[in-house]
């Protein structure tokens, strides 16, 4: 690795040693970017974490982190939940990666980490992942009686309310959002690498092309095509105007 | 009085335990939001027995900023400064983590230079960020005068931020690939007397007022004692877990830049209390002052950022005479760099303990996610077992100790 990244032990063995401790319970696990992921089962997360912690060898001591993350796009179980592990002795991290939806609680760690409660209230909070297991899961970053989960990717970054200090009701009132500007979303993609979008213009290509304007006739076409044409009837006429009401004039002026 | 001395004569708790002692309840007080010693908005809800804490509930995010949400959608170059302004007590230390995990995910070299210089400028801000926390622990049980001259101090480190990067305090001066720009050789020259002579001697002056003063140690000595076990389990991190008597630093443990190549001791407590956890803190300052000028003597010449072209913009100058670098820099502007799909967690010494960034890329210029490991939620977690038992002034004393900042803690 060419980044100047906090370096810690190499990663070998690792993945092979947790495979041989968790068995069935590994879903599958990945080493990339110098870093070691274990998607595991979500029901026996317990088992897992306290096999991660106590079997020597691995000795991850420390919950460093719980993240969550959000993947809607997935269908079913679209939240994951990421648990970063710190070996003191050993010093090396690993994560801990396990999926689920809104529904499905993920086992608590806070009979093996105490720490966990505040994380795993903060992923409750901005994600509506339930722990079972957790006594204590009341929302923590959010405003006293909030609605939603704003981590979500679904949530808009403007949030749906607003609040200011109201001098007639002498208090801090909750309103309906109100942009003074329409919600600017910036999108730098370049058009040439995939833009999922049609550029103003583009929609033009699609429809096929109309018939163009006819193609002007040469001057030996045109003499050609007025000799062949017969004479127009009535044409003869001579064409006069004897008063007024023929040429299309107003009435005289009074006099 | 005599008729007091009379009632209660030779009258003890053991014949009658009512005499003396008038039975009260439990009750509930708020301690701030708005409280000078809650070092911010914190709101703690204590459950007191006569003085006696006997339950803390602290209640956090009054300072919720939703910098996590607004990350992911804005470029990482556009995200960066969102992180000054999460500790802003040190705020390159912020930045240092969020810049190593991009460039861990595009594998970028950094430049020699732009490493000491990020080392450099980490441990001035390990000192400004330790003088505020130092001067207002003392302050918070009753010193005034450290607090004052610790602030001189602070205002000096302000100063050679400015003169780095322009501002006081929000410099966004790390930059992924390496930092901003380079440093005038006055600058260096200047902080180099700063370290010799007025850091040492106004430093040294204002500590010798508290280490060794009798109230001061009646304040700290024995108030939230912490084990190392307990350590561990809360997740303590940086000044937390080296007061506990465990030497983890993360510079020692999991160098990044160019900590391997320094030369500096890791302090450690002996009891785990609110003392050790200062003195490591003072002891701490002492040792950044090392590396600083370390890094002083041994910083090479060389360019201070990455000369990928498709990751770091050139510099104004050469925009005005090359078309390609004119391009890059509108590209990088305005698009930014896209980085590839992945996800790290990079977490580096902040003054404060571990702090991390946990980044998932998924191959676009915008972060897909930004989870910033706070330092402050396990330390300020751990607070309901740490004040139990003590008394109600104890727990500024705990509160100073811990370190904590309320940009960082509710981001």
């Amino acid at each position: 690795m060419r980044a100047p990244a906090p370096a810690y032990v190499a990663n070998d063995g690792v993945i092979d040693t947790v495979t041989g401790v968790l068995g069935a319970a590994l879903l599958h696990s990945l080493d990339a970017v110098g870093e070691v992921a274990l998607h595991v089962e979500r029901t026996s997360l317990v088992e897992t974490m306290t096999l991660l912690r106590d079997t020597p060898g691995l000795e991850y001591q420390q919950l460093m982190e719980i993240a969550g993350v959000d993947y809607p796009d997935r269908g079913q179980d679209r939240f994951e939940v990421v648990y970063c592990l710190l070996s003191l002795t050993r010093n090396h991290r690993i994560r801990v990666h396990v999926q689920t939806d809104d529904e499905k609680p993920v086992p608590s760690v806070t009979g093996i980490w105490p720490v966990a409660g505040w994380l795993e209230r903060e992923v409750y909070d901005m994600y509506g992942v339930l722990f079972s297991g957790n006594a204590d899961l009341r929302r923590i970053l959010t405003d006293y009686g909030f609605r939603g989960h704003p981590q979500r990717k679904d949530f808009p970054l403007t949030g749906y309310v607003e609040l200011r200090y109201s001098e007639e009701a002498k208090r801090v009132v909750y309103e309906p959002v109100k942009l003074a500007q329409d919600f600017r979303s910036f999108d730098f993609m370049s058009p040439w690498e995939g833009a999922e979008y049609i550029l103003p213009g583009d929609e033009k290509a699609k429809i096929p092309e109309q018939k163009g304007a006819p193609t002007p006739l040469t001057a030996d076409a045109i003499v050609k095509a007025d000799a062949a044409k017969s004479p127009v009837a009535g044409a003869t006429e001579v064409k006069t105007s004897e008063n007024t009401t023929q040429t299309g004039a107003g009435k005289a002026g009074p006099k | 009085m005599t008729d007091y001395l009379d009632q209660i004569d030779r009258k003890t708790d053991a014949e009658s335990p009512e005499v003396g002692d008038v039975a009260i309840q439990n009750y509930t007080i708020n301690f701030g939001p708005q409280h000078p010693a809650a070092h911010g908005v914190l709101r703690l809800v204590m459950e007191l027995d006569g003085e006696i804490v006997e339950r803390v509930d602290p209640h956090i995010g009054l300072l919720h900023r939703g910098t996590e949400k607004l990350i992911e959608y804005k470029t990482y170059m556009q995200a960066l400064p969102y992180f000054d302004r999460l500790d802003y007590c040190s705020p390159l230390c912020m930045e240092h983590s969020f810049v190593l995990a991009i460039e861990k995910l595009l594998d970028l070299e950094v430049p020699t230079r732009a490493q000491y210089l990020r080392v450099f400028f980490a441990e001035l801000t390990r000192i400004s960020n330790h003088m505020l926390n130092l001067g207002s622990h003392v302050m918070d049980v009753g010193a005034m005068t450290p607090n004052l001259w610790m602030f001189e101090i602070r205002e000096d480190c302000m100063n050679f931020f400015e003169r780095a990067s322009g501002a006081r305090m929000h410099g966004a001066y790390f930059r992924p690939g390496g930092v901003h720009q380079d440093v005038p050789l006055k600058l260096l020259a200047d902080i180099a007397d700063w370290l010799d002579n007025r850091l040492p001697r106004l430093f040294e002056d204002a500590i010798s007022l508290v280490a060794d003063n009798r109230i001061f140690k009646q304040r700290n000595v024995d108030i939230a004692t912490v084990s190392r076990d307990d350590a561990i389990k809360w997740g303590f991190s940086g000044p937390m877990i080296r007061g506990s008597g465990i030497a983890w630093d993360l510079r020692k443990a999991q160098p990044y830049d160019v900590y391997a190549k320094m030369d500096f001791e890791v302090p450690v407590g002996t009891r785990g209390d609110c003392y050790d956890r200062f003195m490591v803190r003072v002891e701490e300052v002492r040792q950044s002052a090392r590396i600083m000028k370390q890094c002083l003597n041994e910083m090479p010449d060389g360019p201070i950022a990455s000369l990928d072209r498709k990751v770091v913009p050139p510099k104004r100058a050469e925009m005005k005479r090359s078309m390609e670098a004119l391009i890059h820099h509108f590209k990088l502007y305005t698009e930014g760099f896209h980085v590839p799909a992945g996800d790290v967690y990079v977490a580096t010494e902040s003054p404060k303990g571990e702090f991390g960034v946990y980044l998932v890329a998924d191959g676009t210029n915008k972060p897909y996610r930004c989870k910033i490991r706070p330092t402050a939620f396990s330390h300020l977690q751990a607070m309901d077992f740490m004040a139990k038992g003590h008394m109600l002034a104890d727990t500024t004393a705990i509160l100073g100790a811990m370190d904590i900042v309320f940009g960082e803690c509710d981001r």
